[in-house]
């Protein structure tokens, strides 16, 4: 058993040095899975775009299991890839260890700040992005009351809920958001049966417009919408596409430009915090012909409005994660 | 909190409660038998992805839900194979097939679809639509009893009154009819009825047929009715919730039901904070809610509500001559 444990182990580092000779960026994507439809999608179609322009190649690993990281990470580097992206907060302590041992190799994460010389941490304005399609919904909702379905109770997807619940109230100040997480652990980003009966269950309490940050939980939550006959609201990448014309909008958050970026940059890559917000883009909200008629010109001029209020800092949206509290709701 | 609000939660529970009712009820066969089955988990994930995978090829629901149960009857096999063929240890067998499952339906709705391990959202007939009972509407104006039906009983898909049904038949069963005699007696003492001339092997392999024939419906269920569609381990864990249901309800058939609905109406009543802090003046931790059902467990198990016997002849396998 040991001795096949360690062949394999042999014959994995092989494979993965074999191809050390080039330089080739390496991605790792976290446990929702490369084909999420969401956050590791959009960060699969940055990197492919990149590969499609440049001609080059890229490594990509999908994390299995909790206790893959470091290891996964590890390998990577050894492997000689440069610069490594990884998708996902939960690599921060990981990466906080192996980046000293790799000094020489550039490390990129996204949605978490690591304070290591040869790490750039890419961190998006989700508050922003969340407060335009809040508004968007306090405008589109005719019962007054809005829902919000998060996935892993954790500060970022708070920064989610807040954000989204101040554009509600700045649509229309006497709306009611319905707040709910969907669980404590990890398991929250796939349970999508429990994340459409919290839509059942908001529908009861009178939502009609529900936004869900939360993963694969976040598509029972569209589908139990689409069911029910209300408006739903993607988030991370465009999902308007997955029930047109019952998908109010979506929340991007353009991840995929920021591994293409980071792609790009190569090993040349500026360690340091780099934030994506409106103002350049990295956040935004989702208008296709899917929901077309769902958007109003009316509510179009309101939102777009809001966004150029925000990108010359006139407007400033409430971030949950500076200092853990909400003007607009109460977790 | 008013009756609109209980008539909701009531709703939600019957809907979270059926795929445990279902994967218990699979399990009471089983343990009956004298068959642990912790795999219960991985049976009904492997018939949620088969049946959502072929309801979405063939566009029927009802070809998919033959594939689930197909999917999760071939789970069995193994573990039936594993138990009682080679007298295995049926815990490692059953944790083993989890773990089985969990790579490979992802493998095998990858490979088909390639949509990340997930097969496409069903639509139409390849999913169980909402049923609405006879006279639904006309009895709403019923006092109390009339919403009640409507919004609570009628408006579930077929497999929740399968479910439903699948209790009493399942009593008449284990305490009716003969073979319910003999596989009862087989989880006690397999001896005694190996001595009446009625072969253990055979019992027990047609307990771990019928637990894939209800797992396969629960996991059918999950991706065909509750959902469009199989998503990565998308029973989390209720496998394991409908064995503690099990060990709750002392392995027998209408304490099954009250146990998976009252652990049911536990995870309905965590979608709603709001009604809690109403009912209670404070907000209660929707962490100690999800917890409940396994501390339930662990008092019954410690013996404060009577005793939780297994059956005697539970996890060993059966040797006829030493």
């Amino acid at each position: 058993m040991t001795l096949t444990k360690h062949l394999l182990g042999a014959a994995a580092t092989l494979a993965l040095t074999s191809g050390m000779a080039l330089a080739d960026p390496a991605i790792i994507y976290d446990l929702g899975g490369k084909f999420d439809k969401s956050f590791n999608e959009s960060a699969f179609n940055g990197a492919t775009l990149w590969a499609k322009e440049t001609g080059g190649t890229f490594k990509e690993l999908e994390m299995q299991s909790e206790a893959q990281r470091e290891q996964a990470l590890r390998r990577l580097a050894e492997s000689g890839a440069n610069p490594v992206v990884m998708t996902g907060f939960a690599f921060g302590d990981v990466l906080n260890q192996v980046a000293p041992d790799f000094p020489d190799t550039k490390f990129a994460i996204i949605d978490m700040v690591v304070d290591q010389p040869n790490v750039k941490s890419v961190v998006f304005s989700e508050h922003e992005g969340s407060y335009l399609v809040g508004l968007l919904a306090g405008m589109a909702s005719k019962t007054g009351t809005v829902g919000f379905v998060g996935g892993m109770d954790i500060p970022l997807i708070r920064k989610f809920g807040c954000g989204y619940a101040q554009g509600v109230v700045a649509a229309n100040p006497a709306a009611k958001v319905i707040l709910n997480m969907t669980g404590t652990t990890p398991a929250a980003w796939n349970d999508p049966v429990k994340g459409g009966e919290l839509a059942k269950s908001q529908k009861a309490q009178g939502a009609d417009v529900i936004y869900a940050a939360a993963g694969s939980t976040g598509l029972g939550v569209l589908q139990a919408a689409a069911d029910e006959g209300i408006l739903s609201i993607g988030v991370d990448a465009n999902q308007n596409y997955l029930h047109p014309g019952q998908v109010l909008t979506s929340m991007l958050k353009r991840v995929d430009v920021a591994v293409y970026s980071a792609f790009m940059e190569g090993a040349d890559m500026t360690p340091g915090i780099n934030v994506l917000g409106l103002a350049n883009e990295g956040v935004g909200y989702a208008l296709d012909e899917n929901n077309a008629a769902l958007i109003t010109p009316e509510m179009k001029a309101a939102v777009d409005a809001a966004a150029a209020k925000i990108k010359s800092g006139e407007l400033v949206v409430h971030d949950y994660m500076s200092d853990d509290t909400c003007p607009a709701a109460t977790f | 909190m008013d009756y609109a609000t209980l008539l909701q939660i009531l709703d939600s529970t019957l809907r979270l409660g059926t795929p445990l009712l279902l994967a218990c009820l699979a399990g009471l066969f089983s343990e009956r038998s004298g068959i642990f089955d912790i795999g219960l988990e991985g049976k009904m994930l492997m018939a949620a992805m088969c049946s959502g995978a072929v309801a979405a090829l063939s566009g029927s629901v009802w070809i998919g839900l033959l594939a689930g149960i197909a999917g999760s009857m071939m789970f069995a096999v193994v573990h039936g194979l594993a138990s009682i063929t080679f007298r295995g240890n049926q815990l490692i067998s059953g944790v083993a097939l989890n773990f089985v499952a969990s790579g490979i339906t992802v493998l095998v709705a990858q490979d088909l679809f390639h949509q990340g391990g997930r097969t496409p959202a069903l639509t139409g007939n390849a999913r169980f639509n909402a049923i609405d009972l006879p006279f639904a509407e006309s009895l709403r104006g019923v006092p109390v009893l009339g919403p009640f039906y409507a919004e609570v009983v009628s408006g579930h898909s077929a497999l929740v009154y399968v479910a439903l049904l699948a209790v009493p038949v399942t009593w008449w069963l284990l305490y009716r009819t003969r073979f319910g005699l003999r596989l009862r007696a087989v989880g006690e003492n397999p001896a005694s009825v190996d001595t009446a001339g009625v072969s253990v092997v055979r019992l027990r392999y047609a307990a771990v047929g019928i637990a894939g024939l209800l797992c396969g419906l629960a996991g059918a269920y999950m991706a065909t009715g509750l959902q469009a569609g199989f998503g990565r381990e998308m029973t989390a864990g209720r496998g394991y919730i409908a064995l503690a249901a099990l060990i709750f309800a002392k392995w027998r058939p209408w304490q099954a039901l009250y146990a998976t609905m009252l652990f049911g109406f536990l995870q309905a009543l965590a979608l709603r904070p709001d009604v809690i802090e109403n009912i209670f003046g404070f907000a209660v931790p929707i962490p100690l809610l999800d917890a409940l059902p396994y501390i339930l467990t662990v008092v019954v198990l410690a013996g404060f509500v009577g005793k939780a016997i297994p059956p005697r002849a539970g996890g060993e396998p059966y040797v006829k001559e030493r």
